[in-house]
């Protein structure tokens, strides 16, 4: 039934190796991108749990939801505004180095 | 199982290496993030940040990075002193 799936051909070795290295490239990318979203995910629940639920009760209420989504952009814009003025700043130490 | 060749080999640890900067930065910028948020925003969210709160967060990252040079030069000052206090003795 699945013979496509067993019927590997022995593609050139160069090409194999190629693929592979690709597949390795892309897997690290990958990884990296997913622990990265789920950190920002942690730590923008985490802020926002602690400013817009703070007396929790049987359900998240209308308002702490429109808090919590108004609270992630914001979130969202933070991580933005301190990458920016970061890189901003490396960039500003890096050429006052070389001077 | 095939090896991959010597340039290749080179060219996956230069990759490795650039990736793992990068992921400092950013694990850098998560740290800061939620430093800054914790100064600045004081507030309940709305739908955009007040003047201050935007300001408040650049700063936060430049004022931090200072005090982390300002304690870098202390330290050495005192160190400095210390040897000379030393000599002196």
């Amino acid at each position: 039934m699945a013979s496509f799936l067993s019927s590997s051909s022995p593609a050139s070795s160069s090409a194999d190796l190629n693929a592979k290295r690709e597949a390795i490239m892309n897997g690290v990318r990958q990884e990296i991108a997913l622990a990265n979203a789920q950190e920002l995910m942690n730590k923008a629940n985490e802020r926002c749990f602690a400013k817009c639920v703070t007396k929790p009760g049987d359900t998240l209420s209308n308002a702490e939801q429109t808090c919590l989504s108004r609270c992630l952009d914001r979130y969202l814009e933070a991580f933005n505004i301190v990458s920016r003025t970061y890189t901003q700043r490396l960039a500003r130490e890096r050429t006052s180095d070389i001077q | 199982m095939e090896k991959f060749d010597e340039a290749t080999q080179k060219e996956l640890a230069s990759f490795l290496e650039k990736e793992q900067a990068q992921a400092k930065l950013h694990s850098s910028i998560h740290h800061f993030t939620t430093l800054c948020w914790d100064k600045c925003i004081t507030g309940t969210p709305s739908t955009r940040f007040s003047r201050g709160e935007e300001s408040c967060l650049a700063n936060c990252v430049e004022r931090f990075l200072d005090t982390s040079l300002f304690m870098v030069k202390r330290i050495e000052l005192q160190r400095e002193q210390a040897q000379f206090s030393g000599v002196g003795a």
